[in-house]
């Protein structure tokens, strides 16, 4: 940890503001039966229409804290709470249902929300989003007749007809080629900055969340902790081969492998 | 009006839009119909021919008394087609082939999905299922007579014994292969119990479920010719089995193969006219079908 401290970084403090954080994780424990600590006495907060991104090393529990804050489990000790709606939860894989079409996958989660609107209103509201994902025409196509990225924007499109506000994202765009992500990067900017989202990105590239995230929290392994916060003030759209973006991302991939390095001295205890 | 930022994203827009075509590639030229049916046609056809062939060979070199040559079975097929005592027999059959076969579905489905929800009666009882599917329904007969008689009563509980037990299996399967990841999509799309169940779990659960009704109906089947061998009666119709076992009686060795040849092209006719295009329309829908040509 020590380390860590003469680090050029500024720890980032949030902006005290009058707005409820939209997603607000307080002292958060979590452990599975009597397995180690994954997450161990994680506070954090993520104001209203913030880009959030989660990056760490493999086993520094990011995904749990996802699924945590999805609400698809529960903290061992601490709270997490996310008012309004249930948060819309993006996966690597699309995760489509292949009985379905891209339009009926985007109009299930249009069903199931709790406004559950008519019928007709929500045929266009399904239109919408399609067109939102630069998806239009393609509603009638099933998932397997699309591409890996066509796929996951209709995941996206799905998360969006949750209307929660609240986005949390998986590495999402993990198993997709690097051209088709760097274009899935400027649509999600697109589509966050147009419907004024909270995002929160979990990632292991350290240039994907400097290209996307307004704060980056890196988190320790074994057990998980917020070991750093870094708020990138670079303009967006920014383009992930920038030099600014790529300094920046040079400095966290830093911190990030001393974190990673100190897991490889022999145990002493 | 055309700022840098709009003229970015119109050319975001045009390359992924090429990224899009490119990755799905050109509309594949598709065989014409006559060519699959062909295909699909033609060795099975060709196997039967050579099988034919050998057969009469055997017949014409040995001359022997217990196998009558294939003519001599297709005239007596055709004797008793004139007479609509094959007609009659089939249409007897499937009907009771059918309803057993329904009645086990109505039965099996829900049994089959309150086993794969609930864990202690699926630890207490799958076994038992399991067991009862492997085991042979023409065991159930001799206890089917004592309880129900010569009766058709009789040939109903045999054909359940076979085929509640092959569905209950094929439910829970269909059920357990559900990938994990679509229950969570949808706990985080908001749904719960039946709609998880209507939305999810059951169309997921579709292609394995199908493949058990499939399974049924073949045990289905099965227990009945079994049953209808046994459990003969002047007070109910005439059934494949019943008039295979009338030609044993009989001695007439062409009427039995013929009768056992029946029995066979009515349980594949079922097979290719009514499971096989419901199970191939689903997975092709799902992109699950290979198509191998």
């Amino acid at each position: 940890m020590a380390s860590l401290k003469t680090l050029r970084a500024t720890p980032h403090v949030p902006a005290q503001s009058a707005a409820e954080p939209a997603v607000s994780v307080r002292s958060v424990t979590k452990r599975f039966g009597r397995g180690p600590v994954v997450l161990d006495d994680v506070s954090l907060d993520v104001a209203p229409g913030e880009f959030l991104c989660l990056l760490g090393a493999s086993g520094c529990g990011k995904s749990t804290l996802l699924n945590l804050m999805a609400g698809l489990d529960r903290p061992t000790a601490g709270e997490v709470r996310v008012p309004g709606h249930r948060p819309a939860l993006m996966f690597q894989e699309p995760a489509l249902f292949p009985w379905l079409t891209a339009a009926q996958n985007i109009d299930l989660a249009l069903r199931l929300s709790p406004k559950g609107a008519a019928k007709a209103a929500r045929r266009a509201e399904v239109e919408r989003l399609l067109e939102l994902v630069r998806l239009e025409g393609a509603g009638s196509k099933r998932p397997h007749e699309l591409s890996g990225g066509m796929r996951q924007r209709v995941a996206l499109a799905r998360a969006l007809a949750q209307e929660s506000g609240v986005l949390l994202m998986d590495e999402p765009f993990a198993a997709l080629d690097a051209i088709t992500r760097d274009l899935l990067h400027d649509e999600l900017t697109r589509v966050w900055q147009e419907m004024g989202l909270t995002v929160v990105f979990v990632t292991h590239n350290v240039r994907e969340a400097v290209r996307l995230a307004q704060r980056v929290v890196l988190l320790s392994s074994r057990p998980g902790r917020v070991a750093q916060q870094y708020p990138i003030d670079i303009a967006q759209p920014r383009r992930i081969e920038a030099p600014d973006v790529a300094e920046v991302a040079v400095r966290i991939t830093g911190d990030l492998s001393t974190e990673i390095r100190r897991h490889a001295q022999p145990a002493s205890a | 009006m055309s700022s840098p930022v709009i003229e970015t994203q119109r050319a975001g827009a045009e390359l992924g839009a090429g990224l899009d075509a490119l990755e799905l590639g050109p509309a594949e030229p598709r065989a014409p119909r006559w060519r699959k049916v062909l295909d699909s046609v033609l060795p099975p056809l060709g196997g039967l021919a050579l099988l034919l062939l050998a057969w009469m060979l055997v017949v014409a070199v040995y001359h022997p008394t217990t196998l009558p040559s294939p003519g001599a079975v297709y005239s007596s097929l055709l004797d008793s087609w004139r007479q609509g005592r094959v007609q009659e027999a089939v249409g007897t059959s499937l009907e009771r082939g059918g309803l057993g076969f329904l009645f086990s579905v109505l039965v099996g489905t829900p049994i089959g999905l309150l086993l794969s929800r609930v864990r202690f009666l699926r630890r207490a009882f799958q076994p038992l299922v399991s067991g009862l599917q492997s085991m042979p329904s023409v065991a159930w007969v001799p206890a089917a007579i004592l309880w129900f008689a010569l009766s058709e009563g009789t040939i109903y509980f045999v054909i359940l014994m076979g085929a509640i037990p092959s569905i209950i299996n094929g439910t829970i399967s269909g059920i357990d292969q559900v990938p994990p990841l679509y229950t969570r999509v949808g706990h985080v799309l908001g749904a719960r119990g039946l709609k998880m169940a209507r939305y999810v779990l059951l169309p997921a659960a579709l292609p394995g479920y199908i493949g058990g009704l499939k399974q049924g109906w073949a045990f289905s089947w099965r227990s009945l010719m079994a049953a209808e061998l046994i459990v003969t009666s002047s007070t109910f119709g005439l059934g494949l089995g019943q008039l295979l076992d009338q030609s044993r009686q009989l001695f007439d060795l062409p009427g039995v193969l013929g009768g056992i040849i029946a029995i066979l092209v009515v349980g594949l006719a079922v097979d290719l006219l009514v499971f096989s295009p419901v199970e191939r329309a689903v997975l092709r829908r799902r992109g699950l079908l290979v198509s191998r040509d």
